[in-house]
């Protein structure tokens, strides 16, 4: 499939945009966002169903469109 | 030109009743509804206790204001704000009212979940002790159960439906990138060989067919299903049930929003006026699942023609066509230019945020939300992909009831108020036939017989039941009715300036 034309998307406005989105996350920022995540992460093990198993094991819905 | 897409949602959720011996889907269903309405009926009453003691039989007609309809047995509540909510199958299902935006859309679903989480604190105080109400805005039970979240497009009746399938297809399929909710796994009986971890939708594990009437098996990507509830002589309702249910503001208005643009470049021809733009796809079942089991969103798709494209590109096609559409015939399909540049800015952005880093959408849009928390939770507990309690986060990402809800723990962006949401759990839009329905109903629940999309019938004592039709959804606004109903002091009254 490869060979067959791939096609380009035609909208120079945005090759600027996406080159700055491009640049790579500086290690300081990657930390960042796992700190937000691992805080995030300990919030949800509070809120998360007990008995994770049977809660998913009960759930079931027949009769949808 | 395109005529304006009068838009509405409806979701089937997800219900289980924990801590029964006996669960039953359709009584759960009933008492989540009955207790939202009892419940309505009691604030009401209080609140008018405050202000006119000894008068509190007033507010127990409320609980009229959502009379039944005639046509199912099921519990069917009509509401003020011109929704309905009912039971459908063996879930609780809300439909929206008819709404003149996307955003205004968006706003009656987001309200819809604010109902729902009311009718679960409602239902608590009813059940047997030990015994909890969970309702999911989902659509999949994980174990191959699917339920629906069905969009509603209003299009002019004279466009070929031919054309609607042709061009809506590809959307359809590539939209997925923004519109889909994620989920852990596959329930597909074959992936065609791929290991399926984590999908973009709860969906597209369950299209078997590319166009059909069907809603509940080999259900097709575009449905045939021809009820306009308004002048079918001038209008065609197109009844999308290939879409998830979106906790994302973000991603519910590029959804309604992108579709409504793609809607009404089709009735203006635009894909052909603009060279034969035809992204017909070669095998479109099968591009609905590559594309949801495809997280890199780079495969290329096969085109009938020959050509391969991949669905984020295939977005891109799309925008840059909505975009020049816009330049040349502006917004006033979708409601007009404020919603209509935000929508373009939006869709324009997503994409991109799409092609250089997905995960930077994580508070944009619900798959990349979901995939982070889970993917986190899986790294840091060294689970595998089959772990249940990846599944439990899942379903809990749709939790409705805001202490439990994951989506509401994750820090997404919001682009309503929450006081707007809030009043729109009661108040019409003012835009569409839903304010004359949610009106009449808050004035007159009492002698309002039975609601429907286009009428409603009053019952005023002796006479035979009085229909009032509403054909068409861009009348019985607050602009045409409010001085009317401003200079009645009674249904009869009102009936008989309408002349009906």
């Amino acid at each position: 499939m490869a060979e067959r034309e791939q096609i380009k998307k035609q909208a120079p406005s945005r090759t600027e945009e996406v080159e700055e989105e491009e640049v790579p996350a500086t290690s300081e920022k990657g930390e960042k966002l796992k700190a937000e995540l691992d805080d995030l992460l300990d919030e949800i093990d509070e809120v998360l169903e007990e008995n994770a198993e049977d809660f998913v094991r009960a759930y079931v819905q027949k009769g949808g469109q | 030109m395109a005529i304006q897409k009068v838009l509405g949602l409806e979701t089937e959720y997800g219900i289980i009743i924990r801590g029964s011996p006996d669960p039953n889907p359709i009584a759960a269903s009933s008492a989540l509804i009955n207790a939202y309405v009892a419940d309505l009926a009691r604030k009401v009453a209080w609140d008018f206790e405050d202000e006119t003691p000894g008068k509190d039989a007033r507010g127990f007609a409320r609980e009229d204001a959502m009379p039944p309809e005639v046509e199912t047995h099921l519990v069917n509540a009509v509401l003020t704000n011109g929704a309905r909510y009912y039971v459908d199958h063996a879930h609780p299902e809300y439909s929206t009212p008819e709404c003149a935006t996307p955003l205004s859309a968006v706003r009656y679903d987001k309200a819809g979940e604010r109902i729902l989480a009311r009718s679960v604190e409602a239902a608590a105080r009813i059940l047997p002790p030990g015994q909890t109400i969970v309702v999911l805005k989902n659509n999949s039970d994980g174990k191959g159960n699917s339920y629906g979240t069905h969009e509603n497009y209003l299009m002019d009746r004279s466009v070929p439906f031919a054309r609607i399938v042709q061009y809506v297809m590809p959307h359809f399929i590539s939209r997925q990138v923004y519109t889909g909710a994620g989920k852990v796994g596959t329930e597909a009986s074959s992936t065609g060989g791929i290991d399926v971890t984590f999908q973009l939708t709860q969906r597209a594990d369950f299209f078997e067919e590319e166009v059909g009437l069907e809603t509940t098996l080999k259900r097709p990507i575009v449905n045939t299903r021809d009820e306009p509830h308004c002048d079918a002589q001038k209008y065609r309702r197109l009844h999308v049930i290939v879409g998830d249910a979106n906790l994302s503001e973000v991603a519910c208005f590029l959804k309604v929003g992108a579709t409504a643009l793609v809607l009404s470049m089709i009735e203006d021809d635009w894909f052909a006026k603009a060279g034969d733009r035809d992204y017909t796809l070669a095998n479109p079942v099968q591009a609905m699942r590559r594309v949801s089991y495809d997280m890199s969103l780079h495969r290329p798709l096969e085109l009938a023609d020959g050509r391969t494209m991949s669905a984020l590109e295939m977005q891109w096609e799309h925008f840059d066509l909505a975009r020049k559409f816009t330049e040349e015939r502006g917004f006033d399909s979708i409601g007009g230019g404020e919603g209509g540049q935000q929508l373009l800015d939006r869709w324009e952005r997503v994409l991109t945020g799409l092609e250089s880093d997905p995960m930077s959408l994580a508070n944009q849009l619900d798959w990349v939300a979901k995939y982070r928390v889970v993917d986190g939770y899986r790294e840091r507990h060294g689970l595998t992909w089959r772990d249940p309690k990846l599944a439990a986060m899942d379903l809990q990402y749709h939790d409705v009831r805001p202490e439990k809800s994951l989506y509401a723990r994750v820090g997404m962006e919001k682009l309503l108020d929450e006081a707007d949401i809030r009043t729109a759990m009661t108040e019409p839009p003012s835009d569409t036939r839903a304010y004359f329905r949610g009106r009449c109903l808050q004035r007159w629940p009492a002698s309002i017989a039975a609601a429907n999309w286009d009428s409603l019938v009053f019952d005023l004592g002796a006479d035979p039941l009085r229909r009032v039709p509403m054909m068409e959804p861009l009348r019985g606004t607050a602009a045409h009715v409010d001085t009317l109903l401003e200079g009645v002091s009674s249904p009869a009254e009102l009936l008989e300036r309408l002349g009906s």
